[in-house]
């Protein structure tokens, strides 16, 4: 009896694992394509070294892994890393406690650190003012123009000279329509197409105190003359036919790519999309703008999410955190996700390697987001922090939407939409104060 | 005369209905105390800084003015959907009722669509009035009539009605076919013989004998139209355009869920809860009078 006994608890002390791998929670919102990437990195990253293990987990999309983050973190369940859209930034640093900066996690790793390596339009949107970046910018869009080249052909336009102006795009919409398109231009992202990433565009502000990176006190400015002529531009355009509304979100990313829409402002990750389901040939271009605005063009706002260290974890595990956001930034791997998906290059260096290898020259428009990001921005175009953002955005998306309809004037629109959105900017300044 | 179950044992009748109470009690009342805690305290998305506010929520809510539109959109579509649904199923009901032929066929594809979840409900009628894919905007714009439900209150309104609708027709229909069969035949042809129009007799006969179950299908119907519609509304207009169908409860689910506004949420369904237990109260006070059972 007691020799089966001995045998059984030798049995059971070998099942166990030989080594004590350190799990790290990663919970994402990329879906399909977007998916194995996030799942190659994870690989990647658990092959070359036997420390530590990331574990991916698909929770919805960003605003569902975020409520799904908030009930787990309440409940003391909290993954390791949170990915959250760029919107939801804003709440992330504020929540007290509940967040480690992700300077830290690196300088506690031991992991050299460079601030100054990553593209400045990018990480500087996840920066606090002292200069700690907050969190690791892991997938950034920007906004640009996709154009249907063969429409463009039809309607008797060069398809290798995309507007550039707000007048061109008008002209070029009136053509489309002339030629039989129903639907020459559209949008999606309402807001961060028409009006944030506008106005960094133009170098003005959305938003006071820097677009609100200096301080929480901030409120609303999109509702100057610019701001007003352009959505009255787009009003009038709406009205002849030339703009039509598609929806909320990136609704209208799927009329672009059916061909219905021949032109749309959206987001550059739509290329992966197009070159892969789209029956004709398309284009990439700048963000129009208008020439007569002084500093035009500037820089365009990133859009997409960055990855959050969440805090109540032991030290071993915030090591193996900075050794894998240490292992994203390599050149070779933030150059292979950049050319894999179409989001921007983390680090300056991964820009030049995919430019040295003639990624650009080969693919032609992928590198219309990264010329559009990588320059020296000002106090007005680096970034957007705005508190309760994504009530913001749906309040700009309800007030535009009467616009569109012709119940109100750009103005009226406009200014409601601001005076509404500070609402939501004071009750996050009253729930925050510090 | 009332017929009640006698226990012997004074405890067997607690021990049997102890598994609901526990369901009841962990599936409502305790969400329920969470809400009403929620809705007096101002928290920030993580729950690290909680204030008790007492009812500051609540008079921020009634300054919103496009929180007390959205009362006037869930009463009108609340109102459309009881109607419509309770008269379209009604009607179906009474025709379903005299086939005699093939009624089974006829009675479960009128009942199948209950089995449809309310998001894939809105999906579905969304697939066929989005243009420019959809069957019936193309019929809609072949008439004449120009439809675009991102635009235009009146259809988006439209849509969510008939989406909503389509999917309680079922279940009225069920009750209502029960309700009319359970009418004696002898009634009916008493008031035949006596030279009735259908019509007449319909309005005088079946319809005050259908009264207890259109009373429950008012009350079941009005709650379905607060509560389990959101994810209609979700999958095709989400509230759009601008405001027009915002109805309390997305308000609800989007406050709470994307735009991570706990505090507020809170106060809102709080509120909805008051609102639909004043309007089940008013209805088994009065409209009870008039049922005859």
């Amino acid at each position: 009896m007691n020799r089966k006994f001995a045998v059984l608890a030798l049995a059971a002390l070998f099942a166990l694992p030989a080594q004590a791998q350190t799990e790290i929670q990663w919970w994402h919102s990329m879906p399909g394509a977007l998916g194995e990437w996030v799942n190659d990195l994870a690989k990647g990253f658990n092959a070359s070294q036997s420390e530590y293990k990331i574990v991916t987990t698909f929770k919805g999309s960003y605003d569902e892994s975020m409520t799904a983050a908030v009930a787990a973190y309440r409940a003391g369940n909290a993954p390791h890393i949170l990915q959250v859209f760029e919107v939801g930034t804003a709440t992330m640093m504020a929540s007290k406690g509940a967040i480690v900066p992700v300077g830290k996690v690196m300088a506690d790793a031991g992991v050299k650190f460079d601030a100054a390596a990553y593209v400045p339009a990018v990480a500087g949107y996840y920066t606090a003012p002292n200069g700690q970046m907050l969190s690791f910018p892991f997938n950034s869009s920007t906004t640009v123009f996709h154009y249907n080249k063969d429409a463009f052909k039809a309607a008797g336009m060069d398809p290798e000279k995309p507007p550039k102006t707000w007048t061109e795009v008008t002209q070029a919409a009136a053509k489309l329509k002339a030629s039989g398109h129903a639907c020459p231009f559209t949008t999606s992202w309402v807001s961060w197409t028409q009006l944030e990433s506008f106005s960094a565009w133009h170098n003005v502000e959305f938003a006071t105190k820097g677009n609100g990176m200096r301080g929480i006190d901030t409120r609303l400015t999109f509702n100057t003359p610019l701001h007003v002529r352009h959505i009255e531009n787009l009003s009038n355009m709406a009205k002849q036919g030339l703009f039509v509304y598609k929806g909320r979100g990136n609704a209208a990313d799927a009329t672009f790519v059916s061909g219905e829409c021949a032109m749309t402002t959206g987001s550059s990750a739509l290329y992966g999309s197009v070159k892969r389901n789209a029956k004709f040939a398309s284009g990439i271009s700048t963000l129009p703008y208008y020439p007569d605005v002084e500093g035009a063009p500037q820089n365009t706002v990133i859009g997409g999410a960055s990855l959050w260290v969440m805090s109540g974890k032991k030290p071993a595990e915030y090591k193996g955190i900075g050794q894998f956001f240490a292992f994203l930034s390599r050149p070779e791997e933030a150059a292979k996700s950049h050319q894999r998906t179409g989001y921007l290059p983390v680090t300056i260096a991964s820009y030049e390697l995919t430019e040295k290898a003639g990624f650009y020259k080969e693919n032609p428009g992928t590198d219309v987001s990264v010329t559009q990001m990588i320059r020296k921005t000002t106090d007005k175009s680096r970034g957007i922090r705005l508190g309760n953002f994504v009530q913001i955005r749906n309040i700009i998306d309800e007030e535009l939407e009467q616009v569109w309809a012709g119940k109100k004037s750009a103005k009226e629109g406009l200014d409601t939409a601001v005076s509404r959105g500070n609402e939501q900017l004071e009750r996050f300044q009253k729930a925050n104060k510090s | 005369m009332e017929k009640r179950v006698r226990f012997r044992s004074s405890w067997l009748p607690w021990v049997l209905i102890a598994p609901q109470m526990a369901i009841v009690l962990v599936f409502f009342f305790w969400p329920a105390a969470q809400a009403l805690r929620q809705s007096v305290l101002s928290q920030d998305a993580f729950g690290g800084v909680t204030e008790f506010v007492g009812l500051e929520n609540f008079e921020r809510l009634f300054a919103d003015a496009s929180y007390l539109e959205s009362f006037k959109t869930t009463a009108f579509f609340s109102f459309l959907v009881a109607v419509c649904g309770l008269s379209i199923s009604l009607l179906l009901a009474t025709m379903a009722n005299r086939v005699l032929r093939g009624a089974g066929v006829y009675k479960t594809l009128l009942i199948w669509p209950y089995a449809v979840a309310p998001v894939v409900a809105g999906v579905l009628w969304l697939f066929m009035f989005a243009s420019p894919m959809g069957v019936v905007a193309y019929w809609l714009r072949m008439l004449g009539l120009d439809w675009n439900h991102l635009l235009n209150s009146n259809h988006a309104m439209a849509l969510i009605v008939v989406a909503a609708v389509w999917k309680q027709i079922s279940y009225n229909f069920l009750f209502f076919l029960a309700g009319l069969q359970s009418i004696p035949k002898s009634l009916i042809e008493a008031a035949a013989i006596d030279g009735a129009s259908p019509w007449r007799r319909f309005w005088t006969i079946v319809f005050p004998l259908l009264s207890p179950t259109t009373f429950f299908l008012l009350v079941i119907n009005v709650v379905y139209a607060f509560f389990d519609t959101f994810g209609i509304i979700d999958a095709t207009t989400k509230g759009g355009p601008g405001k027009d169908t915002s109805i309390l409860v997305y308000k609800v689910y989007y406050d709470g869920f994307k735009a991570m506004d706990m505090a507020g949420s809170a106060a809102q369904s709080v509120i909805l809860m008051l609102i639909v237990i004043t309007l089940t109260v008013i209805q088994f006070r009065f409209v009870e009078k008039k049922v005859q059972y």
